[in-house]
């Protein structure tokens, strides 16, 4: 007999099947099934949705776990038990390990220790150049036999332009995508936040944004040149914005994301010296946060990713000079996001979860996203309408490093199923 | 009369009235320095610790003097040979001083935020001698407590702050406090060091000398920065003097008996022509008296010291 799990009367919103209606949805052995036979649903599990919306798992292609070499501030269990209880099912991570995943060896490390204790399905990314180092290309095509889903330098821009032109023209033979933080070094140089009125006022090192323009038009002229497929990760300026908007037009092969934060939040954040709201890039002004939600809106940026980025406390409670940048973001993404986009009625709750589910998926081709007959059983439920307050110290995450704790935010993921697994209760991980 | 702060960390967070009543205070000190035994038991038994995270003469120096002159018991370090070197973290750094039994502590640190960061971590009062280029709040208040004494009153007053205003964390503190009690501010400096950004916090942003100090009552001159010439914010001190040094051609540019400050220390002939740092009309050895009352009174208020009793 086949295990089977009904979710009873819930609002199934799938966007990718432009679906959005209050129903049951089954799962059949781990997928999404039609209406079974009765002699099934008889020994079938029920979960009451009543009141949830029933959504596709959500997918997140920007994540560092930290696994191997940095497991003080995240493991693969912290890290993806923070994913379950934030609604994501799938995640992309970034290749920034000690060491960084330039080799075949260190992927498939990564795959075992998913494997053991993944509690949400991880999806590794490959480097571009060996070591980050920006000097010479990785084994792409290794790597790209290994499973990786993409390559990145992870946190670090390749600065050569004719390096990251043969980079593109090599993974476009592997049809392996590259994903690139733009950051020309040159202009950011020793900045440690936006570089505007507030950085003046508090006397703080600037990060122009003309350092990610430059670099995202770069990329956009290799794209057009290589007919590479670029993923741009966490734009935050509104002339990035543009710039993208622009290549789109002419049917150039690039595609964006931008972070939860960078929607929310801006650089007067900053006046508190609070080091949960120094990011990389950082927080902009106002009239680039309303650019990328515009973007959201037109299509220009795709998808939305979290960046999640662990940081101890120890690490984060120092001078703002000194303190890394980046901030978790798994388990309040999808409250901030439906905060910016849903309750702003910016967006419908359908074209908001899109951004989170089926447009990152098929960035990066993964067969998620979405809630079709026959797809893995990948299910978040969650109340759109619940608040709460993220508290410091009671992340899922090994780290507490969040821009959110203190702030009330609404929606709250309830419940988490991975292959029709129920792995998040609303309360705690489930999974062994 | 109002003071309820253990801490001074910017000028920012400061009302006029703070201000003056800071400034009352000092009045006060100021003559206890001119009495034979230049000294008053008010900090008696206190630990003052001076945290010098940077280079500091002048500012190290008034501190402590004015710490002692309360009958403080003062311990200055050196960070840059202790334990920070070995990677020991600020937290625990002011934390194992703390448990020393200090009383009050200075803090002069590169970073920008970071007295108002250990501020936050001790119950003891935190003094801030220069975060980074963010503040350096006694720098102003000397300042201001200077033009006071020539002046009277700052309100309606036109002062120009000539040179590196972007590095600089006198220039920010002397805007927010010359702001506040009612002075009128032009920056002015090449474009690379004194951005248009300033503007929003309520002031003027020249890039021509001539016209920047037509009407002003002081001009304020900042050091320039050699350490910092290797960003390029402008093409060398040659250039930098040719559009910028203050000399005795551009000072007549100024009102008539227009005073010249600066915080020290001064590059002669670079900023301003040595002559003229000499000249009857510059205040800079009062400002440096000044220090020493202005951080009397502060290290006063902080530690709970009444105005009023002071004063009487």
């Amino acid at each position: 007999m086949p295990s089977a799990t009904i979710i009873k009367n819930g609002r199934i919103i799938d966007p990718k099947n432009k679906r959005d209606e209050i129903g049951d949805l089954y799962i059949v052995d781990g997928k999404i099934a039609a209406k079974p036979s009765k002699e099934i649903l008889d020994t079938a599990d029920t979960i009451d949705a009543t009141g949830l919306v029933v959504s596709p798992g959500l997918v997140d292609l920007h994540v560092h776990f930290r696994v191997p070499g940095q497991k003080h501030k995240e493991t693969i269990r912290s890290g993806t038990s923070a994913a379950a209880a934030g609604g994501f099912t799938s995640v992309v991570c970034m290749p920034n390990t000690s060491p960084a995943v330039d080799n075949a060896g260190t992927v498939q490390l990564i795959k075992d220790i998913v494997d053991k204790e993944g509690v949400v399905n991880v999806f590794p990314t490959g480097t571009i150049t060996v070591g980050r180092a920006g000097e010479a290309l990785a084994p792409t095509g290794s790597l790209s036999r290994m499973g990786i889903v993409a390559i990145s330098d992870g946190g670090k821009c390749v600065q050569n332009a004719g390096l990251m032109r043969r980079a593109l023209q090599y993974a476009h033979m592997f049809d392996i995508p590259v994903i690139d933080h733009c950051q020309d070094y040159s202009l950011s140089a020793d900045g440690v936040m936006n570089e505007g009125f507030v950085s003046t006022k508090l006397g703080l090192r600037g990060l122009h944004k003309a350092a990610e323009d430059i670099i995202v038009a770069r990329d956009v002229s290799l794209s057009t040149h290589t007919g590479a497929h670029i993923h741009l990760q966490h734009i935050s300026s509104k002339s990035a914005v543009d710039i993208i908007r622009r290549a789109k037009s002419r049917g150039i092969n690039i595609t964006a994301e931008v972070t939860p934060h960078h929607l929310a939040l801006t650089d007067s954040e900053v006046e508190s010296f609070n080091t949960n709201f120094k990011m990389n890039p950082p927080l902009r002004e106002e009239e680039d946060r309303i650019a990328l939600l515009e973007a959201l809106e037109d299509g220009t940026i795709d998808c939305i990713a979290t960046g999640h980025a662990p940081h101890t406390d120890y690490e984060k409670d120092v001078e703002f000079d000194y303190a890394p940048f980046g901030v978790i973001g798994l388990e309040t993404a999808l409250s901030v996001s439906l905060a910016q986009l849903y309750h702003s009625e910016r967006l419908s709750l359908l074209g908001t979860l899109s951004l989170l589910t089926s447009r990152p998926a098929e960035i990066l081709k993964l067969d998620k996203g979405t809630l079709s007959e026959g797809a893995d059983a990948d299910v978040t439920l969650f109340d759109p309408e619940e608040t709460w307050t993220p508290q410091n110290k009671k992340f899922f995450s090994k780290s507490s490093n969040s821009p959110w704790i203190g702030r009330e935010l609404k929606g709250k993921v309830k419940k988490t199923l991975v292959a029709g697994k129920l792995v998040f209760d609303g309360q705690k991980i489930l999974a062994d | 009369m109002s003071w309820n702060r253990k801490d001074l960390i910017s000028i920012e967070e400061l009302s006029a009235s703070e201000i003056n009543t800071l400034f009352e205070t000092a009045d006060a000190f100021k003559k206890v320095l001119g009495r034979k035994t230049a000294k008053t038991p008010a900090l008696r038994g206190k630990n003052v610790v001076n945290l010098f995270f940077e280079n500091s003469t002048r500012t190290r120096v008034a501190f402590e003097m004015a710490a002692k002159r309360l009958s403080a018991d003062v311990t200055s370090l050196d960070m840059k040979t202790s334990s920070t070197a070995k990677g020991e973290t600020l937290r625990d750094t002011v934390e194992n001083i703390r448990a020393l039994a200090a009383d009050i502590i200075i803090i002069r640190h590169s970073a920008p935020g970071s007295a108002g960061y250990i501020a936050k971590i001790l119950d003891i009062p935190v003094l801030n001698a220069g975060d980074g280029a963010h503040e350096h709040p006694t720098q102003a208040l000397l300042d201001c407590f200077t033009l006071r004494e020539k002046w009277g009153d700052l309100r309606g007053r036109k002062i120009a702050i000539l040179g590196d205003i972007l590095y600089s964390r006198v220039a920010r503190s002397n805007i927010w406090a010359l702001n506040k009690l009612g002075a009128e501010v032009t920056l002015v400096g090449p474009s690379t060091l004194v951005p248009r950004e300033f503007e929003r916090l309520g002031v003027k942003v020249s890039h021509d000398l001539k016209s920047a100090l037509a009407d002003k009552d002081a001009v304020m001159l900042l050091r320039i920065q050699h350490e910092r010439q290797n960003a390029s914010a402008f093409p060398s001190l040659n250039e930098y003097t040719s559009m910028f040094g203050l000399n005795a051609d551009r000072f007549s540019w100024l009102k008539k008996d227009a005073i010249i400050m600066h915080p020290g220390p001064i590059n002669r002939g670079v900023e301003i022509d040595s002559d003229l740092a000499d000249s009857s009309q510059s205040v800079i050895l009062e400002q440096v008296t000044n220090g020493l009352a202005v951080r009397m009174a502060a290290l006063y208020l902080c530690s709970g010291g009444s105005a009023e009793a002071a004063i009487a």
